[in-house]
């Protein structure tokens, strides 16, 4: 019996991608391009394990909203949220999004200097952003309201300082990505790599825009 | 300091069942190691099996890994048998607080480490060539994915030595699983065993929702799937979707027990009770990751061996998509009796009740593709027969579950434990075993020995009915589960006659292991030279077996449902193979040591974080950084398989089809 792999050869093979980056691919992995070129590949795929992320965070979430009124006489969210504390950490972490689409339009347009410059920027506001939250939790246990006061301070510290988490790895992730930018040049790959790392830094801001809402919005006015 | 919470007092030198296990445990691991490198075999193995990131050969490797940890969770089974069938009036054998182990580590074990690796093993084997494509969407991420759930599996066994395993069920419910009242590490354990591999779980679901959605053969599109491409899309959008929930749930549970959180303790507000809400939101669709894909798997097997296509694939693929998504919507069947009131208890039970709808189209599919076809009782074939009667039967129990004020008298008993058996039995592993069956063939070149697969099957249906039946007698009858001793007179031949099932149920696990090492000494007469031993009708049967590295030399056109099958006639009416494509070279990924060193590095972090060792963390975390941008500054990802390489091969796929297909006949009997 013949099998059915004896017709035309494919010219979309992803396995060629290497050589020709298939930039161009019509309609690909709808089932009649065949396989979806690799830069569609990989993207569909960070932005389905993003979506794994938000899941995650949708437990905190949960978790939080049930512990909420879990306070143990201790302190409510009313009693220790600054808000323009937390207003100047929104600020840095938008700005850093902005930033960083900046360094994707840098790096469309090939220019080095640019990125570089986008992406030393973007990181100094996630930096800010993490240190300013490291102050708010400092200043909260320091208050004697840590993670083991009430089940409600667990639930805050756990959601909140998991977005912190991952915009530590963000960081790490960037400074990463910008030696590779440096060393390597803007490769298809390292490309590819670059446009995990703005979705996964914009994902952030979405969270962090639920998480403004929920807990410190909400929170304050409980 | 150095060693944190560790000593010498970790191991239990005064109990003999544990010492002795691990005993033999560590002699064969230290005779099959040494065998490996004064047999030098050592760079065979790494070049060819623990760097690979071909998608066969992690499928192997997690077919080979579950049925390793199938044979350890079935060691905790008849230990669990055997001590109630003596512990009448008696404390048996095993004390209470090891008895408590071996049903944690029975559960967990055989959930994730037996059940998932052997799933997801067939589907990475499967997929991709059913699918007509070189590998998965990530390559280098899915030899990750199995290390890491290696990682877990190794960590859950290295327990059994050092330390202790958790003493509180296969899902560690609070309040007990808190520090307060487990201070040991035995729950330490089993949360990072299983965050580890949940991550390596996700990453699979990632991976193979990614394959499955962009990377098919030109011409396929999604009603041109095969079945169980469709179940394992399915079953991966699950993964996707509820490891997530795991991971969360474990890591607040960790939090509460590592830095004294309070998610779910009984002080400082915390909530018991979202613990299970939250563990069950991801351990119900869990169920239907397990399930799901052996639903496909008797797909293929039932349509191939009844050499007729699948009765109703529209309908089956609905049915799969809505299982899908009331999987979702049912976990609160799981604690009735939390008391969160008649409403709420009847919208989940009337859920639970529709979502066998779903499942009893799929019966019914199954009933009709089979009906006027020319049934081949094969071993996969019988398989699947025994998952029709045995699995449905478990359905109807389920349905009798899912009414809540039977499910107040029947929560907790050994009812239950029949219950899920009888669907996890008859639904994964009878599922797993088919696939293993059928697909076997095309993994190693020769088919599995007949006589010995019959009598592994008849073994494991009759030892399934013996053990599980008595216990739903004795569930009606008041035996609550986990039960270490008992004195009621009215359980104990019910138990005795269970333990007997169990017997039966070693001597199908004995046949099993006799079919695999009788198949390997008889592969010259078993050889399958055609690459298409049963007649198959999609693509993964149109490459020789074992298929080379990149499956197809030229990606197939695929032109309708049964993308071989209609390729196979055409070739049989015509009397002729198409004409020779143009070969091209091909490039393929190359093989990467990243999955091997990252579960390395994890396995020293997961058990320095069991025991507190906090240096130890802090290499292990800086060491799969390391590897993590070592990877990612690597700059030949492929290699190049040149075009002579892939005509030769292609060349002889095509002259042993030429030959089977001079001397067809007509549809075999």
């Amino acid at each position: 019996m013949t099998s059915a792999e004896f017709t035309a050869p494919h010219p979309r093979d992803p396995y060629h991608v290497g050589h020709g980056h298939g930039a161009h691919a019509h309609a690909p992995g709808h089932g009649e391009g065949g396989p979806a070129d690799k830069r569609i590949v990989v993207g569909y795929g960070f932005w389905i394990f993003l979506l794994s992320d938000i899941v995650m965070f949708s437990a905190f979430f949960a978790a939080f909203a049930v512990l909420e009124r879990g306070t143990a006489g201790g302190p409510t969210g009313a009693d220790l949220f600054d808000m323009t504390n937390v207003a100047i950490e929104t600020g840095c972490l938008l700005i850093s999004s902005f930033t960083c689409g900046l360094a994707s339009l840098a790096m469309e347009a090939r220019r080095p200097l640019w990125f570089h410059l986008s992406m030393l920027v973007t990181f100094l506001f996630g930096v800010a952003f993490i240190l300013l939250e490291i102050h708010e939790f400092a200043g909260m246990i320091a208050e004697g309201a840590g993670p083991t006061r009430s089940a409600f301070l667990s639930a805050f510290f756990t959601l909140v300082g998991c977005h912190g988490l991952h915009v530590t790895c963000g960081l790490l992730w960037l400074l990463t990505m910008m030696a590779q930018v440096f060393a390597k040049g803007f490769r298809p790959h390292v490309m590819r790599r670059f446009l995990c790392f703005s979705l996964f830094w914009h994902a952030l801001d979405i969270i962090w825009v639920a998480l403004f809402t929920v807990v410190y919005l909400m929170g304050a006015m409980t | 300091m150095l060693f944190g919470k560790l000593s010498l007092h970790a191991i239990p030198f005064n109990q003999p069942i544990p010492m002795v296990a691990s005993g033999i445990v560590v002699i064969i691991i230290i005779g099959v190691v040494s065998w490996i490198v004064l047999g030098g075999h050592l760079p065979y193995l790494w070049r060819e099996w623990i760097t690979s990131v071909d998608h066969k050969r992690i499928g192997v490797m997690y077919c080979l890994l579950a049925l390793v940890m199938l044979i350890r969770g079935f060691a905790d089974a008849v230990m669990m048998r055997s001590q109630q069938a003596v512990a009448f009036h008696s404390v048996g054998y095993l004390p209470p607080e090891h008895y408590n182990q071996i049903f944690s580590a029975h559960g967990t074990i055989m959930i994730f480490f037996g059940a998932m690796p052997f799933v997801i093993g067939l589907m990475n084997f499967a997929v991709p060539l059913q699918l007509g494509v070189r590998d998965v969407a990530f390559p280098t991420l899915n030899s990750v994915s199995f290390w890491l759930t290696a990682t877990g599996a190794l960590l859950v066994n290295i327990s059994l030595l050092v330390g202790e395993f958790a003493r509180t069920g296969w899902l560690p419910y609070p309040p007990l699983s808190e520090i307060t009242y487990s201070p040991g590490v035995g729950v330490d354990y089993y949360l990072w065993a299983i965050q580890i591999s949940g991550v390596g779980t996700l990453l699979t679901g990632v991976n193979f929702v990614t394959t499955i959605l962009k990377m098919r053969a030109p011409g396929m599109g999604y009603l041109r799937m095969p079945m169980f491409c469709w179940t394992a899309l399915a079953s991966n959008l699950l993964i996707v979707a509820a490891f997530p929930v795991l991971t969360a749930t474990l890591a607040m549970l960790t939090l509460d027990r590592y830095l004294g959180f309070h998610f779910f303790t009984n002080a400082a507000g915390g909530n018991m009770m979202m613990f299970m809400n939250l563990i069950w939101a991801w351990g119900h669709p869990e169920v239907y990751i397990l399930v799901l894909p052996p639903f496909g798997i008797f797909s293929e097997v039932i349509s191939t061996f009844s050499s007729k296509p699948l009765f109703g694939y529209r309908s089956m693929v609905v049915a799969t998509l809505f299982i899908c998504l009331v999987s979702f919507m049912v976990w609160l069947h799981h604690f009735f009796t939390m008391g969160a009131g008649g409403d709420v208890n009847a919208v989940f039970g009337i859920a639970t009740s529709i979502i066998a709808v779903g499942t009893g189209v799929k019966v019914y599919n199954w009933l009709f593709t089979m009906y006027g076809g020319r049934v081949r009782f094969s071993v996969p074939m019988l398989w699947a027969l025994g998952f029709l009667v045995t699995f449905t039967i478990g359905g109807m129990t389920g349905v009798l579950l899912a009414v809540p004020p039977a499910d107040f008298l029947l929560h907790n008993s050994l009812f239950l434990v029949a219950h899920f058996h009888n669907v996890i039995i008859a639904g994964v592993l009878f599922g797993a075993f088919a696939g293993m069956e059928y697909w076997f063939p095309k993994a190693f070149g020769f088919r599995l020995d007949e006589w010995w697969g019959k009598a592994a099957f008849w073994f494991a249906l009759a030892g399934f009915y013996v053990t599980f039946i008595p216990l739903y007698v004795v569930g009606l009858l008041g035996m609550t589960r986990r039960l270490q001793h008992y004195d009621v007179a009215a359980w104990y031949p019910w138990l005795i006659a269970s333990a007997v099932g169990i017997v039966i149920l070693a001597i199908g696990a004995v046949c099993q292991i006799v079919q695999l090492v009788v198949s390997i000494r008889r592969r010259e007469e078993l050889n399958d030279a055609t690459g298409d031993p049963w007649d198959g009708r999609s693509l993964e049967w149109a490459t020789p077996s074992p298929p080379p590295a990149f499956n197809f030399a030229v990606l197939p056109q695929v032109q309708d449902e049964e993308a071989y099958w209609t390729i196979k006639q055409t070739a049989r009416e015509q009397a002729r193979l198409r004409p020779e494509p143009e070969y091209r070279p091909i490039e393929m990924p190359r093989n990467s040591p990243t999955g091997f060193i990252c579960a390395f590095f994890a396995t020293l972090m997961g058990f320095a974080l069991i025991w507190h060792i906090w240096w130890l963390v802090g290499f292990g975390a800086v060491g799969a950084f390391a590897t993590f941008v070592a990877f990612a500054w690597r700059d030949e990802e492929e290699y190049e398989i040149p075009a002579e390489e892939v005509a030769r091969i292609d060349r002889a796929n095509r002259s042993a089809r030429r030959e089977a297909l001079m001397t067809y006949t007509g549809p075999r009997l």
